[in-house]
């Protein structure tokens, strides 16, 4: 793998927690699936999943699957390692808008890519990383 | 309208520990600050220790991230008989200059007589810069902390590179904030980095979540600062010229919300402080402008957020931080002068209280780089998670 591309964290580092109002995110997640909180009422998505829709206060939420695909509102390139031990990586934290579910943002990773490539702006799609626990993270990549 | 009660209160008296470079206090502790920093603001208003009754804190009584302070601990230590106020502001470090909004109103409700803000930080055991990366994952934190961002810069570096995207803000210009801290602090014997700060070495030192570079990051250091407010009649009789108390606002909009701890913020209010709502309760009910403001304040734990707290309290317009600060507006000689103490960037981070300290001796007019005929100053706190906050301090006549 390239030095100067950036990569995923590494998933034995990566650590995770649910409780029953997140644990369908991240099941779906599992199943290589992106899924979003959406109101089942009004239709306004929200992220991180939370127990009531804050535009009508339903506590009735569906978890659509979604395309998988955004574009990159904002990132940071980072270029120590956030774990003791670990080697210095390049990683990209990314804040994503995704295309069939206005109004939220996920905060992931962009992999594979040269720093300098990164725009605000750019097309990803989203990727799967193994963490802890069998659990999958979702990470995205240029398209 | 006016706030009815501005200028009901004052703070009376101030009290600082030394500052330490992080974890280097030990072997002091938390409480043994704590207890220098209220006895010496005692000292200051002339006041007893058994004199104070009351507790405003703010970030909920946590001293720094992992320790707290507690009011019984402190009344055990330091023979306070009675209290009669004891509450603190929630979230973090957006409440400090709030805090004396806290202490405000238990004055004026009557609860308290002799009220004590107060933070004390050492950072031993976990450092604050990567103090995110350390928590466990809870359900909350688990949309967040898989990324990597694993302290508040990393975080603060995504809404950085926003403002410049939209704007064109130039590194140049958290350049010049972290150069002007340190222009400031050269004079001052408390002061942790002392040292002339050119451009050459801002662009010299070493990214950590690019567009951050070590130097857009505060210092990560140990202390104890405590203020004590009072009514304004009671100041009268005290040691100190008291220093007016004319607004304090706290809180914030549900658009910026837990803000880069979750990044879902409106678009308006992405690369911002947080501040415009709060900043603009401020000024009304204190009832003047901020081209009145002679002195600013401006909690510095990062750069970029000091750009973006000059537009949301109205010191240039939404976008136009940049440039401002490149002209030089916040230098000592400029429109508005910016933490003549070398804030959080230079002289010391004790979460937003040497703002509050500077605050006092501006207006008492001790300050060691004094803006002269200094008579309104404000102090901020964070921009975090809310609540943010801010105050105006008056000279009294």
């Amino acid at each position: 793998m390239s030095q100067h591309l950036s990569r995923a964290l590494p998933g034995e580092h990566v650590h995770i927690t649910t409780d029953p109002w997140t644990e369908p995110f991240w099941l779906a997640a599992r199943e290589g699936r992106l899924v979003s909180a959406q109101c089942g009422d009004c239709g306004k998505f929200r992220m991180p999943p939370t127990p009531y829709c804050p535009h009508c206060q339903s506590q009735n939420t569906q978890w659509p699957t979604l395309a998988g695909t955004g574009t990159v509102y904002s990132y940071a390139v980072c270029n120590r390692s956030p774990f003791p031990g670990v080697e210095d990586f390049i990683y990209i934290p990314i804040v994503v808008e995704l295309d069939d579910a206005p109004g939220i943002r996920l905060v992931s990773n962009l992999v594979g890519i040269d720093p300098e490539q990164v725009k605000i702006g750019m097309a990803v799609s989203v990727e799967w990383n193994p963490i802890n626990d069998d659990w999958r993270q979702p990470i995205f990549r240029a398209r | 309208m006016t706030w009815e009660h501005c200028d009901k209160t004052a703070i009376v008296g101030v009290g600082a520990t030394p500052y330490y470079v992080r974890g280097q206090s030990w072997p002091r502790t938390i409480n043994e600050m704590i207890g220098e920093a209220i006895l010496g603001a005692c000292a200051d208003a002339g006041l007893s220790v058994r004199d104070i009754d009351g507790f405003a804190y703010y970030g909920g009584a946590k001293a720094g991230y992992i320790d707290t302070m507690d009011t019984a601990s402190i009344m055990e230590m330091l023979g306070i008989p009675e209290v009669t106020f004891t509450a603190t502001l929630t979230g973090g470090g957006g409440g400090s200059a709030g805090a004396i909004g806290l202490a405000s109103a238990a004055i004026i409700a009557g609860d308290a007589k002799y009220v004590v803000t107060v933070m004390s930080l050492q950072q031993r055991a976990q450092r604050l810069g990567t103090v995110f990366g350390a928590l466990k994952p809870d359900p909350e934190n688990s949309f967040l902390q898989p990324s990597g961002l694993v302290g508040p810069g990393h975080l603060m570096s995504v809404l950085a590179r926003r403002h410049m995207h939209l704007y064109g803000t130039r590194r140049e210009a958290f350049a010049e904030v972290a150069i002007n801290s340190r222009l400031n602090a050269m004079n001052r014997p408390k002061a942790i980095r002392r040292t002339p700060l050119t451009l050459e070495e801002y662009f010299a030192s070493p990214m950590l979540a690019d567009p951050l570079c070590r130097l857009d990051f505060c210092l990560e250091t140990d202390g104890a600062v405590a203020v004590i407010t009072t009514s304004t009649e009671r100041a009268r009789d005290l040691k100190q010229k008291p220093v007016l108390v004319t607004a304090a606002t706290h809180g914030g909009r549900a658009e910026w919300g837990r803000a880069f701890a979750w990044m879902g913020m409106s678009d308006e209010y992405f690369a911002s402080s947080g501040h415009k709502d709060v900043a603009q309760r401020l000024f009304a009910k204190a009832g003047v402008k901020p081209s009145d403001i002679d002195v600013a304040l401006l909690y510095d734990h990062f750069t970029p957020m000091v750009v973006m707290q000059l537009e949301d309290y109205g010191f240039c317009g939404k976008g136009e931080g940049g440039a401002f600060v490149e002209s030089g507006a916040i230098r000592m000689s400029g429109s508005i002068p910016v933490n003549p103490h070398g804030g959080q960037l230079s002289e010391a981070y004790i979460i937003g209280m040497t703002h509050i300290l500077e605050g006092v001796e501006q207006l008492r007019g001790t300050a060691i780089n004094q803006v002269a005929d200094a008579e309104l100053a404000l102090v901020t706190g964070g921009p975090a998670s809310i609540p943010v906050s801010g105050l105006i301090l008056r000279r009294s006549a």
